[in-house]
């Protein structure tokens, strides 16, 4: 039997608690706060984590879950019990009114661990996030430990922690700020957050039912069991089904939520046919906002607090995990004295940056779903009449534009390529996946990558010796490199890993020699066609910004190894 | 080289092309002209495809309607 994550109440650490100075205290035990807990707590930060409440996520919430945050959540180790819970869905279904327009495939190729997207509630990721933290020695999580006052100092924030017997004093070199949309750190600290508000609400209904409908998205235009709206429904584990109806402005939201008014609108859809129980419900509204800054000094925001979305793309909660993969190996770096403090700098600008995209991305998609104007409705419905049959007009239609992660494409940290390369990626972007194989045992690209920097180095150039005896100077840094070396098919011998399925040298560009340089967060950073030891501590150091005269280093002529072959 | 909207005479036979774009409308009403129209826009607007070219074009049919004072955004 599962564990049911929603009904488990946690102890909270008493006022007597440890106070003094900590490295990293996180607020907010959600999904965010959890996932930069762990990433720290298992790199080696000891980590106090704060949540005001003592349960975990109430109701689904959260529900589409992307293969990069998958990514990520098994860089922290809890990544396989998501993707073996979650429901795997690659194919999304658009109707306009009794028709079906058009279908959409968001993984048309083979050859990553991950699917395109899994749907688990929010609890169980959070529940999985929270069993994974309590592996961890260095992570000491306070449930019911609210912050209610917050005052930086030239080298440390002080916070005020208030429990049910009392309050307590604890001081951070730096705190992390995911205490989600409704934020306490942010209005502590008077600031806000600044963007658009859509007078519209809509209703979330999780049903339980027994059903046949395929583990597909599902998004109506005006359907006629719910008339001048807009209707998504979408599959989650344990039989339960999120469906999700466009109200209006004008729609009661205390009334709306009523079973008298909600179990109609269900079996509308469903047919009267149809046997299911209501498992949650609720009505919301929503803003695209963001901060205008995710840095204020020693306080670093991440997530819904940060930035806000519309829930059409799933950009909240994956944008928000990809936050916390941005900022904890920065965090690691810094408060190990391994990297300046202006290393924490880019995370904001990256994060910043993404959460622009994302914002705009969210923006355009709730302006199709919801025209604000009769031009706007008359074109939205244009497109649908001929999407029909156009196949240009497909790409149009735009009922959410899924989350995909950003390219850091203008990042400080990445060093601009010097030479030729195809492939997928450009420098800052997340590293992309391949099959394959060591010893004949099968593997993942990205689960040798991650945590520390990786340094990925296509076998079989002439000088491979010569490359290897070079690279092995790497593990030795003061910011080491690990080093994976991926041989052609056949080519591996025992040891290296070998491109099973030629994925690695298509997806990267690479030929023999080439060497690419992997963030922590596994975003490309930097990459050559001949391996230079040179270079590549030179790259380190501008991906740490160790490097504060990086422009002059990239002009330095090359020294390779050896030349490609 | 960047594309520009042709504002130029294009048409072999203007009058033949006036009286199909005013035929297409026969019989409907304020309603379903509004949908042809849209249509039309969107088929076109992908035929041209450049960005650049369709914005031009909006912003000559925006200025003849709000002014020549508004500002180019």
């Amino acid at each position: 039997m599962d564990t049911d994550y929603q009904r488990r109440v946690f102890d909270y650490t008493p006022a007597s608690a440890r106070g003094g100075r900590h490295p990293v205290v996180v607020v907010g035990a959600g999904p965010v706060g959890l996932a930069t807990a762990v990433d720290l707590a298992q790199n080696g930060v000891p980590v106090v984590l704060l949540d005001d409440d003592d349960r975990l996520a109430h109701g689904s919430r959260a529900i589409c879950f992307s293969k990069r945050t998958l990514e990520i959540f098994d860089r922290l180790g809890c990544g396989e019990r998501m993707a073996a819970k979650g429901v795997r869905w690659h194919v999304g279904r658009v109707f306009h009114r009794d028709q079906e327009v058009y279908s959409f495939d968001l993984l048309p190729e083979t050859g990553h661990a991950r699917p395109a997207f899994v749907n688990l509630q929010q609890y169980n990721v959070e529940g999985y996030l929270h069993e994974r933290a309590q592996e961890l020695p260095g992570l000491d999580l306070r449930w019911r430990s609210k912050v209610t006052n917050l005052v930086q100092h030239a080298g440390h924030v002080a916070l005020t922690v208030s429990t049910p017997d009392g309050d307590y004093a604890l001081e951070a070199a730096y705190v992390v700020a995911a205490d989600g949309g409704k934020s306490t750190l942010r209005a502590l600290m008077g600031l806000e957050s600044h963007g658009r508000s859509f007078r519209d609400r809509f209703l979330i209904a999780d049903v339980k039912m027994s059903a046949d409908f395929p583990a597909e998205r599902w998004f109506w235009f005006d359907p006629p069991f719910h008339p001048g709206q807009s209707v998504l429904l979408h599959r989650q584990p344990d039989n339960l089904w999120r469906i999700d109806f466009q109200l209006g402005w004008d729609a009661d939201p205390v009334l709306e939520k009523s079973p008298e008014r909600v179990i109609p609108r269900i079996q509308a859809l469903l047919g009267p046919e149809a046997r299911f129980e209501l498992a949650w419900v609720s009505v919301y509204t929503f803003c695209c906002l963001r901060m205008d800054a995710f840095r204020h000094g020693r306080v670093l925001f991440a997530g819904d607090a940060a930035h806000g979305v519309s829930p059409f793309g799933a950009r909240g909660a994956n944008s928000g995990v990809q936050d916390a993969d941005n900022l904890a190996w920065k965090l690691r770096l810094v408060v190990d004295g391994k990297a300046p403090d202006s290393l924490l700098d880019t995370y904001a600008r990256e994060r910043e940056g993404a959460a622009d995209e994302n914002i705009l991305h969210s923006t355009r998609a709730t302006d199709f779903i919801t025209p604000k104007s009769a031009a706007s409705r008359l074109f939205r419905d244009a497109v649908l009449q001929l999407a029909r049959d156009q196949p240009f007009a497909r790409r149009l239609v735009n009922s959410g534009r899924l989350s995909t992660p950003s390219t850091y494409t203008a990042s400080v940290l990445s060093t601009p390529d010097r030479e030729r390369f195809g492939g997928t990626m450009q420098p800052g972007a997340p590293a992309a996946d391949a099959p394959l194989t060591q010893d004949g045992r099968p593997d993942w690209l990205l689960r040798q990558t991650g945590n520390g920097f990786t340094g990925l180095y296509a076998a079989g150039a002439a000088c491979d010796a010569d490359v290897f005896a070079a690279m092995a100077a790497l593990a030795g840094d003061a910011i080491p490199v690990r080093i994976v070396v991926v041989a052609s098919a056949g080519q591996g011998g025992p040891g290296p890993f070998e491109d099973s399925a030629g994925l690695f040298a298509a997806r990267y560009d690479a030929a023999p020699g080439s060497f690419f340089l992997l963030r922590p967060d596994q975003h490309l950073c930097a990459r050559w066609r001949a391996f230079d030891l040179q270079a590549v501590r030179a790259a380190v150091a501008r991906a740490s910004c160790n490097d504060l005269n990086a422009a002059g280093a990239t002009r330095r002529p090359m020294e390779h190894a050896c030349a490609p072959t | 080289m960047r594309a520009h909207l042709n504002v130029e005479p294009n048409m072999a036979d203007p009058d033949a092309f006036y009286a199909l774009l005013v035929d297409a409308h026969q019989d409907l009403d304020e309603e379903a002209s509004s949908i042809l129209n849209a249509q039309l826009i969107l088929l076109l607007s992908n035929h041209i495809g450049d960005l650049a070219v369709l914005r031009e074009a909006l912003a000559i049919a925006r200025r003849n309607v709000k002014g020549e004072n508004e500002v180019e955004a």
